[in-house]
């Protein structure tokens, strides 16, 4: 075997995995519907509409009331719109706070976060996946069971440690504590460990080290994989609360976009127009990450929700 | 090739594999040693602690323990938050999220953009949510104003009232969490085996029937995880009392999270806050090996 055949097992590789993808129109069974099942279907699509407009009626309604004049939110009989439109609610909203900054801070720490998370979990992910050295499955036991942990235990020491380090109200106190944790490695070994030897082999008998068979041959086989973690990780990192709130003293300089909204309304307590303009704007960035991802929501779910199995 | 020529060689191969691992490994393993055993193991030594943010910290033995349990007026009501919380949340969660997964089967029309609408409030920041449903539940807000102008009914003022407050904050809870049980479900459904299914649909069972003793059975694994990662997540409740109540009226929504934040970063005493955090833990773990302990009952690891 040499490594010219590698494209096509590439291929079958890829192929098996996004095979539980969507296989939406095969469960569920499809035969022919009679007549009563037919009036069932017309009931359960009735049902499952209405449901999903109450589901997201609060974000609707919000949305619209971002949009009224601030006299007119609690008016009774309520409405949905006011007497005028006022977009520039949204602009207001720039202009009450620094929310541009924390924009840009939940950008940079959620970005960085991930990247040092992906390269974090890749390595470690492949060594105790596809490497054979010692001690190997004792120290992952270790790792597993530090995933027990909650982040409530961690975070009273942490902020100790990041006084000790003079980390308070740093960006890499918000990126950094919180990138290690060995949720990415576990899923990374698992994915490396479905990948078939023979694939290595080839590479490694031609004299590849692990470091080029590492990043030729398994990394680009574990795009799935990779993505699905970049996603939950950014997302993790995006709606962090706890941790930020506890670490961020200057929310002007260092305030992500929860802990800035936080405050935000903290102050502006009384104008809810501004508030839900920015509860709006804050909601954008990761809603429109779903809706592109959307194909990919359930395996990935499936991957991560069930870490890996 | 003889095999007296191989054995060293597989010798020193082996040897630097393993250092090439130690390389792979270390970033990993510096950072977890740093950033989780560390403060695991400091977390345990400042229980002992009398251990301000800042200034003198003293050896107290298990004073912080004692203290929670006899002299702070907030930590048993915040233990009962707690549990009212994660009872209320976790059956409803995910029962709703369940059902919600079976009903977008393949046959409704539009289920792809049905999941990702329910599964935005999954990925919104939880604040936002909050201050959304914050308004909605103003003595003024949309609730209580529809009530009035339809049915002429004033409703309670929802956040200022000890009982609504808590079946509110489950409420507002229920609504952000539920897509994400729910795509659990639905990938474990569209991963049935069509066989079994078949199998069953051939043997007559339809609808209830199916469900009952077909489908749930079969998704048990998903269902039992599902609960499992449910109620860790409401043991660790924190943001939505915090941001639609404050934890009142009074205490009356404060659970353990809210407990150990105010003790450490409003009252600064990290020493009780560090015992009251293991006290969490402790119960976390407790909880969670009962449910392995009862899930040989009722979860089925067949295919």
């Amino acid at each position: 075997m040499s490594i010219d055949t590698l494209p096509a097992a590439t291929a079958v590789f890829d192929a098996e995995t996004d095979a539980p993808a969507e296989p939406d129109e095969r469960s569920g069974g499809r035969e022919p519907l009679t007549k009563r099942g037919r009036v069932q279907l017309v009931f359960a699509h009735i049902a499952v509409y209405v449901a999903a407009a109450i589901f997201v009626s609060p974000i609707v309604y919000a949305f619209f009331s971002a949009l009224k004049p601030n006299s007119e939110m609690f008016s009774m009989p309520p409405t949905l719109v006011g007497s005028e439109v006022r977009w520039s609610n949204f602009a207001d909203v720039f202009a009450y706070g620094p929310f541009l900054t924390y924009i840009g801070n939940s950008f940079f720490v959620s970005i960085t976060g991930t990247l040092v998370v992906l390269a974090v979990s890749t390595t470690a992910g492949y060594a105790f996946g596809r490497l054979r050295w010692k001690g190997r499955d004792a120290v992952f036991v270790i790792f597993l069971a530090t995933l027990m942990v909650p982040q409530e235990v961690l975070v009273i020491p942490m902020f100790q440690v990041m006084q000790w380090f003079g980390w308070v109200d740093t960006y890499q106190s918000l990126i950094l504590p919180f990138a290690f944790t060995a949720f990415g490695t576990f899923l990374m070994r698992q994915f490396f460990r479905g990948i078939p030897f023979e694939l290595e082999e080839a590479a490694r008998v031609d004299g590849a080290g692990p470091i080029r068979s590492f990043l030729q041959i398994i990394l680009p086989l574990a795009k799935s994989a990779v993505a699905v973690l970049s996603v939950f990780t950014f997302l993790s990192f995006w709606n962090s609360y706890l941790w930020p709130l506890i670490v961020t003293v200057d929310y002007a300089t260092h305030g992500t976009l929860p802990v800035g909204l936080a405050s935000f309304s903290g102050l502006q307590g009384t104008r809810w127009d501004l508030q839900m303009a920015a509860a709006i704007i804050s909601m954008i960035p990761t809603t429109v990450l779903v809706i592109v991802l959307q194909k990919h929501l359930v395996k990935g779910i499936a991957m991560a929700g069930l870490g890996g199995r | 090739m003889s095999n007296t020529n191989q054995i060293p060689r597989r010798g020193t191969l082996a040897r630097a594999e393993s250092r090439q691992a130690l390389g792979f490994v270390s970033p990993a393993l510096a950072g977890l040693a740093l950033f989780t055993v560390v403060p695991v193991v400091l977390s345990i030594v400042m229980g002992f602690f009398n251990w301000p943010t800042f200034g003198e910290k003293t050896f107290v033995g298990f004073d912080n323990y004692v203290k929670l349990f006899t002299q702070s007026p907030d930590f048993w009501p915040a233990l009962r938050n707690t549990f009212v919380f994660a009872l209320l949340y976790v059956p409803i969660s995910v029962g709703l999220s369940l059902l919600l997964a079976i009903s977008l089967s393949a046959r409704i029309r539009g289920r792809g953009m049905l999941r990702v609408l329910f599964f935005i409030p999954v990925v919104t920041p939880m604040v936002a949510n909050v201050l959304v449903w914050k308004m909605m539940l103003q003595p003024q807000g949309l609730f209580n104003g529809l009530s009035q102008t339809w049915f002429g009914v004033e409703l309670p003022n929802f956040l200022a009232d000890p009982q609504w407050a808590m079946i509110m904050v489950v409420m507002m809870s229920v609504w952000q969490g539920l897509g994400y049980n729910m795509l659990i479900f639905s990938a474990a459904l569209e991963q049935l085996p069509e066989s079994v299914v078949e199998a069953a649909r051939i043997d007559g069972a339809r609808g209830f029937r199916m469900l009952w003793s077909v489908t749930l059975p079969m998704i048990s694994p998903s269902l039992f995880f599902a609960s499992i990662m449910t109620m860790i997540t409401a043991l660790q409740v924190f943001v939505q009392p915090q941001l639609l109540t404050g934890g009142g009226p009074g205490n009356a929504t404060q659970p353990l999270v809210q407990f150990i934040y105010n003790q450490g970063f409003k009252f600064q005493e990290l020493g009780l806050a560090a015992a009251a955090a293991w006290i969490l833990f402790a119960i976390i773990i407790i909880l969670t090996a009962l449910q392995f302990r009862a899930q040989k009952k009722w979860v089925h690891y067949e295919h």
